[in-house]
């Protein structure tokens, strides 16, 4: 509630500094409008502006990071020595109890008079620190107004100073989406860290066996646990691969078909239609793998006396390609666009067909374009997740025969993943050490990509 | 071979005796050209004399590179381009329902404003029509071709040393020179030329208005060009286009000296355009 209130007192501070600098600066008629200013009032306006709710913001941000933590610690230091000396998930479980007795929510232990004290304490310094709160955050927008205010002159600089803080603004925005990659990454990292100090890593990279279950009971039989993840390496080559074979050819004879043999109006109608492949949930690609395009192929594979299982990596697969050609076909028509109009018409003028024009000078000079979508779509095909959870099975299966089912790492992690899981053993870590391993593949593939692509583009100007 | 047939035939031709009037390679006759509802050109009557070099000038969007793509179709691959009239070549309508286009742009190759060699080697840049067009039976052969054709365009001795270099690695003035010997790879019978020194410097300019005169030798030559000092020195015969008509055509000393109409000489004088 102290928050509301102060962002909305913030923002009229910042408001009314705007204001108050624009009217400073045209003159109120004390004959200054003689000199032209330096900068615009609007860049005055936003200095003093900026001034009131900036500093306010940054102390408000650090305040919310570190209430809680100071809260805790002053509570623990009140409580006493032998509280403070119990065991952290302890501690913390007292804690939380002594939380929701403040916010007045259920409780899992009887509340005791000293429980019940500490609550109402924590409450207290609860309140007084948002109130500190409220006060600090205006009265340091207030003095930003005041100080501010009091450099708003013609010959001030307001223009730069404004600049600047934009410029600052745009690097924080982009610095956040690199500071959660990483953090991502530092995450999964240390899990994997976990996992390898219980399966060594040459077991997990080159062992021929997956069988993620461990034994929950020390009586139980055959469930030691199997972590080696080629199958589920080759399972995923498989599909990514039966995935290519699909989506290159139909992807990039798309794209010629586009780029260079539609009229314009077949291509406006059909190049959105195209795309709207690119927009299916991939859980609806699932389901038709599952529900249509398996059952097909299997009825077929009995017609042709074929043994295809009833979820198998051709259906996983063959929907994946389809999955995938939009991801084809755009990046390669952008990269047969691109070709200059004066080599096609220098071809064509040598008496070269279309298709030979096409075949022989086009796809070279776009081919970096080419093969760089093609790396992405790989990329993609590899993290892809519903389409293969829901049709290419869970049998981490050795083989290079498409016509039965496979798993892939992504299958696996979500099956690791879902339900209730304890975060210390071997089989829920492993789900972590696949992530690392299938971010590092993708990674690789991506930054070849952009590696080929600017390396062997060709420099028309 | 075909082509030296053709060059013992042309030079029978070029040698003639003086003021014999050269017979008409190509024959327009009531030329309009549509790009979807503007005219670009009205009933143009003009015949490219053969082993001549027929210039046409003119002020920007007067129509001239529109007629120069109209001798081999190349307007065809614009869209809502429109061409009624008659086009011969050696007597017979290019525009004839029965005519492979391809077999037109054999015959009437194209050298373009812009030099713009294929992102390939020098050699392949030149090997492209006589592989396309199956012109030699043998590696041999079309090594052959290559170099004469490289030799012809005055650029062997300059590349002769790195025939796998990329074609685009050339400077602006070599790469033109490329694609000129590029078209005559195929030992067309027409060569249309677009504006071909407007991207080059002067040495490279003078170097390609050469070699145009030397081709005329073998080959019918029409040229497009901004520069009327380039028209008057490389042509026997000029056309002068206006907003999409032909207003004079002649032969080039008589246009640039003794124009009969007062736009041309308005034009030429630089009084406009």
């Amino acid at each position: 509630m102290q928050l509301v209130i102060l962002l909305i007192a913030l923002g009229a501070i910042a408001a009314l500094g705007y204001f108050l600098a624009r009217r400073k600066l045209l003159g109120g008629g004390t004959g200054d409008t003689a000199i032209r200013p330096h900068s615009m009032p609007g860049y005055h306006g936003w200095y003093v502006a900026l001034w009131c709710a900036l500093p306010s913001l940054v102390v408000l941000l650090f305040w919310l990071l570190f209430e809680g933590r100071i809260l805790e610690a002053l509570l623990v230091s009140h409580l006493g020595p032998e509280i403070a000396a119990l065991p952290g998930e302890m501690l913390g479980l007292l804690l939380n109890d002594i939380r929701n007795l403040a916010a007045g929510d259920a409780v899992s232990r009887d509340a005791d008079p000293a429980l019940m004290a500490a609550a109402e304490r924590y409450g207290a310094m609860r309140t007084t620190a948002r109130a500190a709160m409220l006060g600090g955050g205006l009265a340091l927008a207030v003095a930003g107004l005041a100080w501010s205010w009091r450099r708003v002159a013609p010959a001030f600089r307001a223009r730069h100073r404004v600049e600047r803080v934009v410029r600052g603004v745009l690097i924080l925005a982009s610095f956040v989406a690199v500071v959660t990659t990483v953090g991502i990454i530092l995450s999964v990292l240390f899990e994997s860290i976990r996992f390898f100090s219980i399966v060594s890593v040459g077991d997990f990279l080159f062992g021929l066996e997956w069988s993620p279950q461990t034994a929950i009971r020390t009586d139980q039989v055959g469930s030691s646990g199997a972590f080696g993840a080629v199958p589920l390496f080759t399972g995923t080559l498989l599909i990514t691969l039966i995935a290519m074979l699909v989506a290159l050819p139909v992807g990039l004879f798309s794209a010629i078909y586009m780029a260079e043999f539609a009229s314009p109006n077949v291509r406006n109608a059909v190049k959105p239609v195209l795309e709207i492949l690119a927009g299916v949930p991939t859980v609806v690609y699932g389901f038709f793998a599952a529900l249509t395009v398996a059952p097909a192929l299997r009825g077929f594979g009995d017609y042709l006396g074929l043994d295809v299982a009833s979820e198998s990596a051709l259906a996983a697969g063959a929907v994946m390609g389809i999955m995938i050609i939009p991801f084809i076909s755009s990046l390669s028509d952008d990269a047969i666009i691109a070709v200059p109009r004066s080599l096609r018409e220098g071809s064509l003028a040598m008496g070269a067909t279309r298709s030979e024009t096409v075949v022989k000078v086009i796809l070279p000079a776009a081919l970096p374009g080419i093969v760089a979508a093609c790396l992405l779509a790989i990329s993609r095909a590899i993290g892809e997740t519903m389409i293969v959870v829901m049709a290419a099975g869970l049998a981490a299966k050795l083989t290079a025969n498409p016509l039965e089912a496979v798993t892939t790492v992504t299958a696996q992690m979500v099956t690791l993943l879902v339900g209730d899981q304890e975060f210390d053993s071997a089989k829920t870590l492993a789900a972590f050490a696949l992530g690392l391993a299938l971010f590092l593949a993708t990674l690789a593939l991506n930054v070849l990509a952009l590696y080929i692509a600017r390396k062997y583009r060709e420099q028309y100007e | 071979m075909a082509m030296t047939m053709t060059t013992m035939a042309a030079t029978e031709t070029a040698s003639g005796p003086a003021g014999h009037v050269p017979p008409s390679k190509m024959e327009v006759s009531g030329l309009d050209v549509f790009y979807g509802a503007n005219q670009a050109l009205f009933d143009v009557d003009m015949n490219v004399a053969e082993n001549r070099v027929s210039a046409l000038i003119g002020p920007s969007g007067c129509g001239k590179s529109t007629f120069l793509r109209c001798l081999n179709r190349m307007n065809d691959i614009i869209e809502g381009c429109k061409v009624s009239g008659n086009v011969l070549l050696d007597g017979n309508d290019i525009y004839a329902r029965e005519l492979d286009v391809v077999q037109l742009r054999a015959r009437v190759g194209m050298v373009f404003q812009k030099p713009n060699p294929f992102p390939k080697s020098i050699y392949d840049n030149v090997a492209y029509g006589p592989r396309i067009h199956g012109l030699a039976e043998n590696a041999g052969e079309l090594d052959e071709i290559v170099e004469n054709s490289l030799r012809r365009a005055g650029l062997f001795e300059e590349v002769a040393e790195r025939m796998s270099a990329s074609g685009t690695s050339l400077s602006g003035g070599q790469q033109q020179r490329l694609c000129i010997a590029r078209a005559i790879a195929i030992s067309p019978e027409v060569i249309l030329m677009d504006e071909p020194c407007s991207a080059l410097d002067p040495i490279a300019t003078a170097k390609v208005e050469e070699l145009i005169d030397a081709l005329k030798q073998d080959f019918t030559i029409a040229i497009v060009t901004h520069n009327m000092q380039q028209a008057a020195r490389v042509s026997q015969y000029t056309a002068f286009f206006h907003l999409g008509k032909l207003v004079e055509f002649g032969e080039t000393e008589a246009i640039f000296t003794n124009p009969e109409e007062k736009r041309t000489q308005d034009y030429i004088t630089g009084r406009f355009g």
